[in-house]
């Protein structure tokens, strides 16, 4: 049975970027909220360190420094003037959800504390400025519950465990969506004159990653599949500091606070790298001199393939007091007490970069022209605007959904209140539903786990933080051989009640389509710049390629790119020293 | 290769669909000693029976998601490890809330408790152009209770719940009290005249079964009892 509604707004997902958008939305029109996860277990919540937003409260500090940082911390991917526009909104973001309750930290005189990031810097690079508001070492939490206390303060309307599995797009205009709700097995249309995708990454296309296992990528896949083009999918950060061996992440804002890195000799190594900013260099830096590092065979543990993140010298209070949740799971996850001895890392899939292309209001766009596609936005980490560019600067992402999540949501109502609803096609969901049944009935020879484990292997080996030509095309040939053996898939639950064992056959589909999608795109990309390093092209290629990438599927269902050009500003690009 | 951890893992599984009645299944299993019990929870499903139906999502603690009765005690799966309860453990849903099937329960009763006590800033006075100032002493009153992430352990561990429909458990109080003891909110009042009926914090009796299973050590009888003197010596 298929049940139908009716709305003039309908959020995908529920994380930062989707509930912030919810709000504005609901203001001025009927909006739904439909969301694989109760919203307070999005993955807004594990976000640690800090939102940045040049309020200049505990020292000097203007939105044109976050501006230039974020610039070159993208490594001059980024669209400049949508970085302009972020970190100016920045500030008022920041008191909006200071208004709405958030519990930040406070300097002694009761303002908001601030603290040092990663790229953050005053006066374009010369020293590490204080610039993230923070609650502790759980901001994303904290920004999670708030937005979410506002929604139920406004009665917002959630359709929570639904999965969004497909895009109705009727003659190129967004229509609505389709989901399946896991508590019953029953599909539902939804019928929408504006949709907001906000569905996260899709960090579980690698085997070590900070990415919660709901980290699919699903909204971009579901986009991906109905025709509209995924933008720098190469672009993927592997944040340096994750658990060793387990990959939960372990905040910047340890670094922020004065932790430093160690190699196995005890050598503090980030002072060879990045002699300015040391441990406060951007993510991919720190990820690619650690790599470097264990290369050169100064790795720690039974791998020899991590390194020490070291918090010894910090005041105790500093590290029980700012930092309680890392602090927390490095005794739990490793038994190791911060306090006494350094904490075994390495680097983790983290973010990503690349995503559904939107303007400056979450409108997704088509092409090199930047067409609108009518009644379709997208948010936060399943968008791409571009403010991150190539590496994405650490609490710039709090700040994006925050930023940017309003700014869709406005622009949603505002389009749906001057527009009629389109014509849902009849059995719109046969598609869907067929798929399904082919899950549900295969009989075939392959597992889920072995054909997602053997993706995340070999993914973070042949594609993570260093690529070159041979591997990537390795790893598109592993790829296919992977989608072969999904077709193949059979899962043993048949039921209709809370079918995780089917969702979870459906999500592998949108990994393979997202891993997919960074392949191609990294492989054309024969440079090296942000997350995306190609040993085989070590330089950044300035004349050739300051272009985003856009990938689309071909009916066939191969990849087609086609490029389109980087939104300049006041910023040169010039060598990214630190 | 690091040593394996034998673990007999028994868990009360329930499918309406197949079989009316819940019933016990255990599962003898090889775990690496940095394996969380919520990767117990996952080889079972992934390699021995994909119809294990549980929740998880961010597996480190934060997301909320995998709360379970562990050996008879409350706690998140993600936050559990395999060698701090092995060679055996048992694993059921939580008490006090419907079970659907296997390990996932209906939460809906448990977050309308939540809804029902305004868990939201209340505040009717034009905002400053920057922030309202609160000092740390002030943002200190009520932290405790801002680390809740909303996963039931608290409330489906506490008796009075169990036998009561109408208690808003510990979890909703909570959350009461995290505005209540914020110096920025003007709800205060209100919410206490919610949580002094008969369906409110004196419903307490202090078992400390909350404190006990909350994963973000909150001092939840603490924030209780707090919610409750407020209330008496009408502090607002």
């Amino acid at each position: 049975m298929t049940t139908t509604h009716t709305y003039d707004a309908v959020v995908v997902g529920a994380g930062g970027a989707a509930l912030r958008a919810a709000i504005e939305a609901s203001g001025g029109v009927k909006t739904a909220v439909v969301s694989k996860l109760y919203p307070t277990r999005s993955h807004t919540g594990a976000a640690q360190g800090g939102m940045c937003a040049a309020l200049a409260n505990v020292e000097e500090d203007s939105p044109e420094w976050h501006t230039f940082d974020t610039v070159k911390g993208g490594d001059y991917l980024v669209d400049q003037p949508a970085a302009e526009l972020m970190c100016r909104e920045a500030v008022d973001a920041v008191y909006e959800l200071e208004h709405w309750g958030l519990p930040f930290n406070r300097t002694p005189e009761g303002k908001l504390d601030q603290r040092r990031f990663g790229g953050h810097t005053r006066n374009h690079g010369e020293a590490p400025v204080k610039r993230a508001v923070y609650a502790a070492d759980r901001t994303g939490h904290m920004i999670l519950q708030t937005l979410y206390q506002q929604c139920i303060k406004r009665d917002v309307r959630f359709f929570n465990e639904f999965y969004v599995l497909d895009l109705i797009m009727n003659e190129g205009v967004c229509a609505g969506v389709v989901a399946y709700e896991l508590a019953t097995g029953e599909l539902h249309i939804f019928k929408a004159k504006a949709i907001l995708f906000a569905t996260g990454g899709f960090g579980r296309i690698f085997k070590v990653t900070s990415c919660a296992h709901t980290l699919t990528g699903d909204g971009p896949a579901v986009c991906w599949r109905r025709g509209i083009p995924l933008e720098d999918m190469e672009m993927f950060q592997i944040h340096p500091t994750g658990i060793y061996k387990m990959g939960i992440l372990l905040s910047e804002a340890v670094r922020g606070e004065g932790g430093i890195l160690l190699n196995s000799e005890g050598e503090r190594f980030m002072e060879r790298y990045a002699p300015t900013v040391k441990d406060l260099a951007p993510r991919d830096l720190i990820s690619r001199a650690i790599y470097q590092e264990v290369k050169e065979g100064r790795g720690i543990g039974p791998g020899k393939d991590g390194v020490y993140l070291d918090v010894r010298h910090l005041p105790r209070e500093v590290i029980e007091e700012k930092l309680p949740d890392v602090t927390e799971f490095a005794r739990l996850y490793l038994g190791v007490e911060p306090t006494k001895e350094p904490v075994p890392i390495q680097p983790t899939a983290h973010y990503a970069m690349g995503g559904i292309p939107t303007d400056v209001d979450g409108q997704a766009v088509l092409g090199a022209e930047e067409t609108p596609v009518p009644g379709l936005y997208a948010a936060g980490e399943c968008a791409c605007v571009s403010v991150h560019g190539a590496n994405r600067l650490g609490t710039n992402s709090l700040l994006d959904i925050v930023v940017f999540g309003k700014r869709g949501g406005a622009a949603m109502a505002e389009y749906a209140l001057g527009a009629d609803q389109s014509g849902v096609p009849e059995n719109v969901e046969v598609d869907v539903a067929a798929a399904l049944e082919h899950i549900l009935t295969g009989t075939g020879d392959q597992k889920v786990v072995d054909v997602r484990t053997a993706l995340q292997d070999s993914m973070f080996d042949l594609a993570g933080v260093v690529r070159n030509e041979d591997g990537l095309r390795k790893m598109l040939g592993i790829l296919g051989d992977l989608r072969d053996r999904a077709a193949r898939v059979a899962i043993q639950d048949r039921g209709n009640v809370y079918n995780s064992d089917l969702m979870e056959a459906v999500e592998l589909g949108f990994l393979l389509d997202c891993a997919e999608n960074l392949l191609v795109a990294a492989l054309a990309r024969d440079e090296s710049r942000g997350g995306h390093y190609r040993e085989d092209y070590p330089l950044r290629d300035d004349a050739k390629w300051l272009n985003h990438t856009l990938s689309y599927r071909k009916p066939d269902g191969s990849i087609r790119l086609e490029y389109k050009p980087v939104k300049m500003g006041p910023y040169v690009p010039m060598e990214r020293k630190y | 290769m690091a040593e394996k951890i034998h673990l007999k893992l028994r868990i009360r599984r329930y499918q309406p669909e197949r079989n009316p009645k819940a019933w016990w299944d255990e599962y003898e299993l090889e775990m690496g000693p940095m394996d969380r019990l919520l990767d117990a929870l996952n080889e079972v499903k992934w390699h021995h029976d994909g119809t294990l139906a549980m929740r998880r999502s961010c597996a480190h603690g934060i997301c909320g998601s995998d709360a379970m009765l562990i050996n008879g005690r409350n706690a998140l799966a993600c936050k559990v490890m395999v060698k701090d309860i092995a060679p055996k453990a048992r694993v059921e849903p939580l008490r006090g809330l419907p079970v659907i099937r296997d390990l996932i329960v209906d939460m809906e009763p448990f977050f309308a408790g939540y809804r029902s006590v305004l868990p939201y800033l209340v505040n009717d006075e034009e905002p400053p152009d920057t922030e309202r100032l609160q000092t740390p002493e002030e943002h200190a009153e009520f932290e405790d209770t801002t680390k809740c992430i909303l996963c039931a352990c608290c409330t489906t561990s506490c008796p009075i719940f169990w036998g009561d429909d109408g208690y808003v458990g510990p979890a909703a109080i909570v959350n009461a009290h995290r505005f209540i003891f914020d110096s920025r909110d003007e709800a205060g009042r209100t919410r206490m005249k919610i949580l002094a009926g008969k369906t409110g914090a004196f419903r307490c009796r202090t078992t400390f079964n909350c404190t006990e299973a909350c994963p973000r050590t909150i001092k939840v009888t603490r924030a209780i009892q707090e919610v409750k003197r407020a209330t008496l010596f009408d502090r607002f």
